[in-house]
């Protein structure tokens, strides 16, 4: 049992930090959600340059075999700085399905581009009306040949407008929310069928809807074994909370931070309101569940490569924290900001957005309540 | 970054609960603590004191047994998954460490052994009628009267004091213009003439704590730790381990799975209570928090033994650790139902009484009760929150 980051750990995490600092302070993020792609092309580049992009995956594939910990460690500082760029549906939900499970040839294919930084990936596996559960899958994809036709329509695809590769799960037998019956396609974007509808998303990032009308896909499209992606898809999910976490504490260590700090300067009645033993209080319970989530935090990283039901129970335990020690920081922060916390300049409501959407992605609180209290170990 | 366990340490827990196994008093199961004797709790302690067990945190130059952090929680661990009874804490976990920190070689020496061996039961004599949360406005007085001090107050909430061979005792030797100068520590011998117990009788219907009469006690010099009137460091040094050991993780994750146990039993319209949605919600949150509240224990642990800590971030301990034995003991109550009514009276009072309902319903509305006491004991959760905001926010 070890807490500590190893000294390779912690010259990633300063790196991090550094180019955080550099190019992401609040006035560059706001240019770049404000533009018309909603990311930076540059900074992405830059990513894999300083090797970000290639941190979880094995060395053998031309990572760095930092896995789950590193990946946290990066989207911590990511969560600091607000970053945008698509490093949790690129490198965290579509590269390690790729790595886990992914054929030689399509290792070989997809991940050197990926870890390059010139192809960016989206996971398309929600749809209007399956809400959290990434059973409840309509999308069709039928046998036609030695390939599939796909069909169907995707929701909120994180990322979606800025992918050149989807992920998408699709029923290949089964209906409704049977477990059985799913698999997952690597999908070119630039496929014919396949229709983008981009829009921003509240916490100023880009998704998209995306359908597929009778898109043709390959017999090597086919990612994992037939009629059993769903274990694969929720696994990937898993290892999305873990990073996700990870971004959702960074934030919440800046949200809280700004707050003490802004109520030690504001004056009311002649006093610092930080004086107020209310506010105080609530500062001090804020710092507990910022505490609280760091924990769980550390503990999901640790377990997320173990056994499915500890890794089941330990993602959604986590999400569950997050979600709402993010909904109570974020409201928190804007509440003892006044007047100022409801400024679209002032960065606070920025991280209260972002913690806002975190709660939505990968399953909600309660969503993950349930699936928690379902997945006790026999 | 890892949680594994090496094969050395599931040898050690191996060991550990082989041991407990072997050797735990087999007439101390299952009750609740409010019934068990003096005797009791002794039996338990010399067990571990010979097998060097019983100050898991303790140095051992001093007669602890040098354990890692992980060690201590695997004992932790297997202490609470066997539902042994608790090491009392006032001579261990409280005194011990000041004594370590402050005491002269001789009284190292003296009370040290005695400690360990449950030789001398101690009592905490802090808070006073008027001095609860304000501890510092504290009044029992200690006058110099030659080769002693003379001590004359009022202690109260004093737990366990009807079993005590001795109580350290925060008293006042000089007026000063602030009320923490001027405190001292005094060790007293609680049959020394002039002191007198008399029992409070809390809402559970349990004898726990008391009140302490002080009357012309007089008190051998010696009996000082540390300077005269620097016991408020003291205090604040002793209330900080105090809050470490407070989470009571352990024993939470066991009153868990007793609840479990219960909500499988119980049946709503034939169902188990535990497949009852909403039910099985507040369990879940609640197992969740207390997730939470193990790593965060783990963390402040292992920032201590790297030489960091325990900081005033010890005090999320206290809160979230006594918040969440409150809600434990607050749904096991509500799970029980119907059953959770019948008052069960304790064991001293000679009373004869018929059991009723099924064994795992006696005693959870007592139990919830006394529980009540967590929230406002060890600095209340509200000082605690105080704490937090001024020596880690900066407020």
């Amino acid at each position: 049992m070890d807490f500590d980051f190893t000294e390779e750990q912690t010259l990633l995490r300063n790196m991090v930090q550094s180019f955080v600092q550099d190019n992401y302070d609040f006035d560059s993020r706001m240019k770049i959600v404000r533009s018309q792609t909603g990311m930076s092309r540059e900074n992405w580049s830059q990513f894999a340059e300083l090797g970000l992009l290639a941190a979880p995956f094995d060395e053998s594939l031309g990572g760095l075999g930092g896995g789950a910990v590193d990946t946290m460690i990066i989207t911590e500082e990511f969560g600091k700085g607000l970053v945008t760029e698509p490093f949790l549906p690129t490198v965290v939900l579509c590269g390690g399905l790729l790595e886990r499970h992914g054929s030689d040839a399509q290792k070989d294919m997809h991940l050197p581009p990926l870890i390059g930084g010139e192809k960016i990936w989206a996971l398309a596996y929600s749809e209007p009306k399956s809400r959290f559960n990434p059973a409840n899958v309509q999308t069709t994809a039928k046998q036609d040949g030695d390939g599939f036709v796909l069909s169907g329509l995707k929701s909120v695809v994180n990322g979606g407008p800025w992918a050149d590769y989807l992920i998408v799960s699709a029923r290949t037998s089964g209906e409704g929310w049977q477990q059985d019956g799913i698999s997952l396609f690597i999908v070119d974007k630039s496929a014919d069928g396949v229709a983008s509808q981009d829009y921003e998303t509240i916490d100023g990032g880009r998704a998209a809807d995306i359908s597929f009308e009778n898109v043709k896909l390959s017999a090597e499209s086919l990612l994992g074994t037939l009629d059993a992606g769903l274990p694969l898809l929720e696994e990937a999910l898993d290892y999305g909370i873990a990073a996700i976490c990870g971004e959702a504490i960074g934030g919440m260590h800046k949200a809280h931070q700004a707050t003490v700090e802004y109520c030690k300067t504001r004056n009311q009645f002649g006093v610092a309101i930080g004086s107020f033993q209310a506010l105080q209080h609530r500062m001090v319970d804020m710092f507990m569940e910022y505490e609280q989530s760091v924990s769980l935090t550390y503990m999901v990283n640790m377990h997320v490569g173990g056994d499915a039901a500890s890794r089941r129970r330990a993602a959604s335990g986590a999400k569950v924290q997050i979600g709402k020690a993010g909904r109570y920081i974020g409201q928190s922060a804007v509440h003892l900001h006044g007047g100022m916390g409801m400024s679209e300049e002032l960065n606070v409501g920025h991280y209260f957005k972002r913690l806002t959407a975190i709660d939505a992605q990968l399953g909600s609180i309660d969503y993950h309540l349930k699936r928690f209290g379902s997945s006790e170990a026999a | 970054m890892n949680f594994d366990f090496s094969p050395e340490e599931n040898a050690f827990r191996e060991e550990v609960r082989q041991f407990i196994s072997d050797n735990y008093p087999k007439h101390l199961t299952e009750s609740r603590r409010a019934e068990f004797t003096k005797e009791d709790f002794l039996s338990w302690h010399r067990v571990l004191a010979e097998k060097g067990w019983v100050a898991p945190h303790w140095p051992e130059e001093f007669g602890g047994p040098g354990w890692s952090v992980t060690q201590r929680y695997i004992f932790d661990d297997e202490c609470a998954k066997a539902n042994t009874l608790i090491v009392l804490p006032f001579g261990i976990t409280m005194l011990g460490p000041v004594l370590m920190h402050y005491a002269n070689d001789a009284q190292k020496a003296h009370y040290l052994p005695r400690i360990l061996s449950g030789e001398d039961w101690w009592c905490q004599g802090y808070s006073e009628p008027g001095s609860g949360s304000d501890l510092a406005s504290l009044k029992t007085k200690a006058e110099r009267d030659g080769d002693d001090y003379v001590v004359n107050g009022h202690k109260i909430w004093t737990t366990l004091a009807q079993h005590a061979d001795w109580m350290f005792c925060l008293v006042r030797t000089s007026q000063e213009d602030k009320p923490q100068k001027g405190i001292s520590f005094l060790l007293i011998d609680m049959n020394s003439p002039g002191i007198e117990v008399r029992p409070i009788i809390t809402i559970d219907g349990s004898h726990e704590v008391n009140e302490v009469f002080l009357t012309d006690v007089r008190v051998p010099a010696e009996n000082l730790v540390g300077e005269e009137g620097n016991g408020w460091g003291i205090a604040k040094f002793l209330l900080g381990n105090e809050r470490t050991g407070i989470a009571g993780v352990a024993r939470s994750k066991n009153a868990v799975k007793r609840l479990k146990e219960i909500s499988c039993a119980e049946l709503v319209d034939g169902e188990p209570l535990i497949e009852d949605m909403d039910f099985k919600k507040k369990i879940s949150e609640l197992e969740i928090d207390l997730l939470a509240l193990e790593y965060t224990e783990l963390r402040t642990l292992a920032a201590e033994s790297a030489g960091r800590g325990p900081g005033a971030e010890s005090s999320i301990l206290k809160i979230k650790g006594t918040e969440i034995q409150q809600k434990l003991t607050e749904l096991i109550m509500e799970a029980v139902g119907t059953y959770s009514l019948p008052k069960i009276p304790m064991l001293d009072t000679g009373a004869n009484y018929n059991l009723v309902g099924p064994d795992y319903s006696h005693g959870v509305s007592q139990n919830y009760f006394n529980m009540r006491k967590t929230a406002i004991y060890g600095g209340t959760n509200e000082v605690q929150r105080n704490i937090i905001a001024k020596f880690v926010l900066g407020l």
